[in-house]
């Protein structure tokens, strides 16, 4: 996070002055209570919280939702999904706060899904991907914004049927993104191309990739692509041993969310070339809604958005737009609102399904590449969430009714 | 047989930069009896300064990337002089342990010093020059970094073999490991000593983590990732055993670059099987010795007997059950959650501090008696549909089996090497509940553990967590002072007149260790339906350390203690994380002026201080 003089003293001053200024109004402020993994993944949810930070300003601007102004508790619980579900307790008893926002890891999601559920509260889950948030333990008090491990394993089956390729290798993470992620694409795929074979699988274990070993036994298998699921500093190991090993060479590579700035732009010069990604290429999106969202935030930040910038921005602008569908913070009317409801994210208009309480924000899908020194995606198309998602009588089937 | 080839290779690559790393933790254990937490922080500042330094200098050319790489790790054992110099100095007469809630407090501030300087984003460190490609090995690409690194490790072995075989300052180290008062009587500069023996570890730390750079990714969680692997790597090899080390960097490489293979799935838990069985195969681990000496004896200074709780203590124990009691009403419900926690944790804590203080078995894995309670509790929820009562009565029961079962292990070993054997079992279980799936949901837990009904409110659940966990706690003192908790202590300070008295001491502390593990099942079952849902981080490493901390800041020789402790630490952590986004460097800072201002921990020096008083008076 990169914070000039200006904007820190300007911040500092807009927080302190805050509350006095809520209360010359005279209405009082709708309270959002915001938890998220920030001392534990902070690549990615400090961008985020810009992201957030940007949309509570851009809304307080212009007067606020119902006449009043946006105001967000944040709190970190760690990573550990146990002390989420007592900042939840704390940011509804304490707090006062109108609703529950954030989430990174799915663990954490889930847990704060289940605690929202038990104390019927409208929950924003902004990140966590994991399917059985909006299926398998679906609720009626958990929406999600982000494009699902299955929406985004679908976007990339879409491009993986249309390759010769049959034999595949698979590497993921092992935890319930990774392992939800290889299911996915095996039993999509498939069912796209039947004569598909799966030959070797590695589920290096989280943070902890034996790169070299791992590159060794996928190579040995002699596939004809691979099914990447690593990010961060997984990814970057495998990347680095796989071009020096010449992995890559020859094979096509599908890889989950490697298109994301977070997750390439460490990769620099050694980004490799030619893989189809999911991510966000922010540098190419001329889209009026995105042109406005990028150049905000650089005037902001002094820094460009990453996709965490997105997500928070985003889930901001839903929430606003949900309390002002409602007409109310009434909690129970807010959850109505939210069903349904249609807003205008940085990547076009969004909706978040009746059905299974997901939105249809997308991803944008294309090649890897290296321009200047750095990774970008190019012949990329955005996908838009809903096209990737099953049809509504096996949504009925995954999630309890 | 090619891809044998390859595999060795690769798993001889990464022994040698666990090994760099390990001897360095391996010399100051053995000189120091530190269990230096801060050891993968070091490494992991090894790495971020190299990157900085590379990148300032230029390290396109060979010349400047090498002095990029020693800078780096000669600027790493000025850091760890100066830990040494201002903290763990002033501490070494503390109860052994001590040090270790130290260097955790030094982890928690390089971490979020780390973060503030470098960023959150990870770092790809520059490709070494003369070591950018590969070689053809069988048909096969290996890089040749790889292969450089695989000579590092043996190079360095025989440097640190010549260093401690042909110097005086070896011998003096050497014999610092195996009798350090002796090695003070006779007249050797101590502290000289230890400061560079520190100095000269976190330079084999920092060098292994900027060794690193070509290779693997700079990241925030550099730290603890290495920290465990590292303590695998020296017990499995002997503690204050440098060859050993080295053998056992081997091993771990080996049988991780084949275990991918062979179990793709079961990563995680392949080195802690290794250790778990090396353990009790070679008590000592491959090439350890014994110990004598001073390390032989056990506690640096003896433990005071515990003496039951005087007037004025009862009555202070009596006015905190009363506000316990009679303020949550007035609360809220937040701090009725809040206050629920705090009770469930202090009977977490004071059941570690059976085992490790009356019990005198110190304790690394006490989460996996917690959260084999909690799963216990939660599986019969989920499968068998039982109620609440049904699963608090599970999940000691489901703990006290496992306890059974590892102890029996366990109490075989002593010092460290138990320590490591009881994290060992820990790390098992944990790896159990994260990767079997279909019975525990991996790393997504189980969902809507909640209480009955009755016990739904938040008052009435915490009065439950009261009752339950104060009868735990108060059972704990009575075994305390009762004839089996004297055996035990008397287990614990004089084995051999133990035995020679006719107490069979192994099974007094299988016993102690079963007891501990049922209430440690307990606090996790309570904990269960208090939070509603139960995840593998509930048998983590990080919530044995947060037991041990408690323990450690409330004091191990107090009966008190643990529950001081555990109202302090979770209180504080819960405090910190509301105020500051840099929570960790503070609470690391806090943890740190404690133990040196109270090396006793916080009961203790409270006792201490109330002895001099009557000490005083008469």
């Amino acid at each position: 996070m990169r914070l000039d003089r200006r904007h820190f003293v300007a911040g500092s001053a807009a927080a302190l002055a805050l509350p006095t200024l809520v209360q010359a109004q005279g209405a009082p402020p709708i309270r959002i209570g915001e938890i998220n993994s920030y001392t534990a993944q902070p690549a990615f949810l400090r961008p985020y919280r810009n992201g957030w930070e940007l949309a509570v300003e851009q809304i307080n601007a212009a007067g606020g939702v119902l006449g009043r102004k946006l105001e967000t508790v944040f709190r970190d619980d760690g990573g550990k999904p146990e002390d989420a579900v007592r900042l939840a307790g704390d940011l509804i008893n304490a707090e006062k706060v109108d609703l529950l926002a954030g989430g990174f890891l799915s663990n954490v999601g889930l847990a704060i899904a289940d605690f929202a559920n038990q104390n019927k509260r409208l929950y924003v889950a902004s990140e966590p991907l994991s399917d059985a948030l909006v299926w398998g333990k679906g609720n009626r008090y958990t929406f999600r914004l982000r494009p699902s491990t299955y929406m985004q394993a679908a976007m990339l089956v879409e491009e993986a049927a249309k390759l010769p390729a049959k034999r595949w290798a698979t590497v993921a993470p092992n935890y319930e993104y990774g392992q939800s992620a290889v299911k996915w694409f095996k039993e999509l795929l498939k069912a796209a191309k039947p004569d598909v074979e799966f030959v070797a699988e590695q589920f290096p274990a989280l943070g902890r990739i034996d790169a070299g070993a791992t590159v060794q036994a996928l190579e040995a298998a002699k596939p004809d692509a691979i099914f990447n699921v690593t990010f961060g500093a997984d990814l970057i190991n495998f990347v680095r041993q796989g071009n020096t090993r010449g992995l890559f060479e020859g094979r096509l590579v599908a890889s989950m969310l490697t298109g994301e700035p977070e997750y390439m732009d460490p990769l620099g010069a050694e980004t490799p070339v030619g893989w189809i990604v999911t991510g966000y290429p922010y540098q190419d999106i001329a889209t009026p809604e995105h042109t406005k969202f990028r150049e905000a935030y650089r005037a902001r930040f002094n820094d460009y958005p990453r996709l965490g910038s997105v997500v928070g921005f985003d889930t901001v602008m839903a929430i606003a737009a949900a309390i002002t569908k409602a007409g109310t913070t009434d909690n129970e009317k807010v959850i109505d609102a939210m069903k349904g409801l249609k807003f205008m994210s940085a990547f076009g208009p969004v909706e978040f399904r009746a059905i299974d309480h997901q939105a249809t924000l997308g991803a944008y899908v294309g090649r890897t590449a290296v321009k200047d020194g750095k990774g970008v995606m190019t012949n990329w198309r955005y996908a838009d969430g809903a096209k990737y998602l099953p049809s509504d009588d096996v949504v009925k089937t995954l999630r309890p009714q | 047989m090619e891809f044998l080839v390859i595999q060795s290779l690769n798993g001889l690559a990464s022994a040698s930069s666990l090994f760099l790393v390990a001897s360095g933790l391996s010399i100051i254990f053995g000189v120091t009896r530190i269990v230096n937490f801060a050891h993968g922080s070091f490494y992991m500042l090894g790495a971020y300064i190299a990157v900085t330094i590379i990148a300032a200098i230029g390290g396109q050319d060979a010349l400047g990337f090498w002095t990029g790489i020693l800078l780096a790790a000669l600027i790493v054992a000025l850091i760890g002089a100066l830990v040494e110099v201002v903290i763990l100095r002033r501490i070494y007469a503390a109860p052994e342990l001590f040090q270790l809630l130290a260097t955790f407090g030094v982890v928690l501030m390089i971490q979020d010093i780390t973060l503030a300087i470098w960023g959150p984003e990870d770092k790809l460190g520059p490709r070494a020059p003369g070591f950018r490609s590969f070689v053809m090995i069988m048909g096969s690409r290996f890089p040749s970094y790889e292969l450089f690194l695989i000579v590092v490790g043996p190079v360095v072995l025989l440097a640190l073999w010549l260093l401690f075989n042909r110097t005086r300052w070896g011998t003096l180290v050497r014999a610092a490991t195996l009798d350090r008062e002796m090695v003070g009587a006779l007249g050797v500069n101590q502290r000289l000593l230890f400061t560079s023996v520190f100095m000269f570890g976190s330079f084999l730390a920092g060098l292994g983590g900027a060794l690193q750079l070509p290779r693997e990714a700079v990241t925030l969680h550099m730290d603890l990732a290495m920290i465990t692997e590292v303590f695998v790597v020296v017990v499995v090899g002997g503690l204050g055993s440098i060859t050993g080390a080295y053998l056992a960097a081997v091993l771990i490489g080996l049988v991780h670059a084949f275990g991918i293979v062979l179990f793709p799935k079961s990563t995680l838990v392949l080195a802690f099987l290794v250790m778990a069985i090396v353990l009790v195969v070679k008590p000592y681990g491959l090439l350890g010795r014994k110990p004598s000496g001073h390390a032989a004896r056990g506690q640096a200074i003896p433990e005071p007997l515990l003496s039951p709780a005087d007037r004025p203590t009862k009555l202070l124990g009596a006015a905190v059950l009363a506000v316990l009691i009679l303020l949550p009403p007035f609360l809220g419900d937040y701090g009725v959650t809040f206050m629920t926690e705090l009770v469930i944790f202090a009977l977490f804590a004071a059941s570690l501090h059976f085992v490790m203080g009356p019990g005198g078995m110190h304790s690394f894995g006490h989460a996996a008696y917690f959260g084999l309670g909690a799963y216990g509790a939660a599986l019969a929820v989920q499968w068998l549909a039982a109620p609440m009562a049904v699963g608090l009565l599970i999940s000691p029961l489901a703990a006290g089996l496992a306890g059974l079962l590892f102890g029996w292990f366990c109490v075989r070993l002593s010092g460290v090497y138990l320590a490591m054997l009881t994290l060992a079992f820990a790390q098992i279980a944990w790896a159990t509940a994260f990767q079997w799936v279909e019975i525990t949901g991996g790393d997504n837990g189980i969902l809507g553990v909640w209480p009955s009904e009755w016990a739904k409110p938040k008052l009435v659940y915490f009065y439950l967590a009261l009752a339950l966990a104060g009868a735990g706690i108060m059972a704990l003192r009575h075994l305390i002072f009762s004839p089996f908790g004297f055996a035990l202590r008397a287990s614990r300070d004089a084995l051999l007149r133990a035995e020679a008295t006719g107490l069979n001491v192994q099974q007094l502390q299988w016993a102690g260790f079963t007891i501990a593990a049922v209430l440690a099942g307990l606090a996790g079952g309570l904990f269960a339906f208090f939070k509603g849902s139960v995840f593998p981080t509930y048998l983590s490493i990080p919530k044995s350390v947060d037991a041990l901390l408690m323990v450690l800041l409330g004091g191990v020789q107090t009966v008190s203690g643990p529950i001081a402790g555990a109202f302090v630490f979770a209180g504080l952590e819960e405090q910190l994380v509301r105020i500051t986004a840099y929570w960790r460097f503070v609470l690391g800072l806090i943890i740190v002026l404690l133990v040196m201002l109270f090396p006793k921990g916080l009961a203790g020096s409270v006792l201490a201080w109330r002895e001099r008083q009557s000490g005083d008076r008469s």
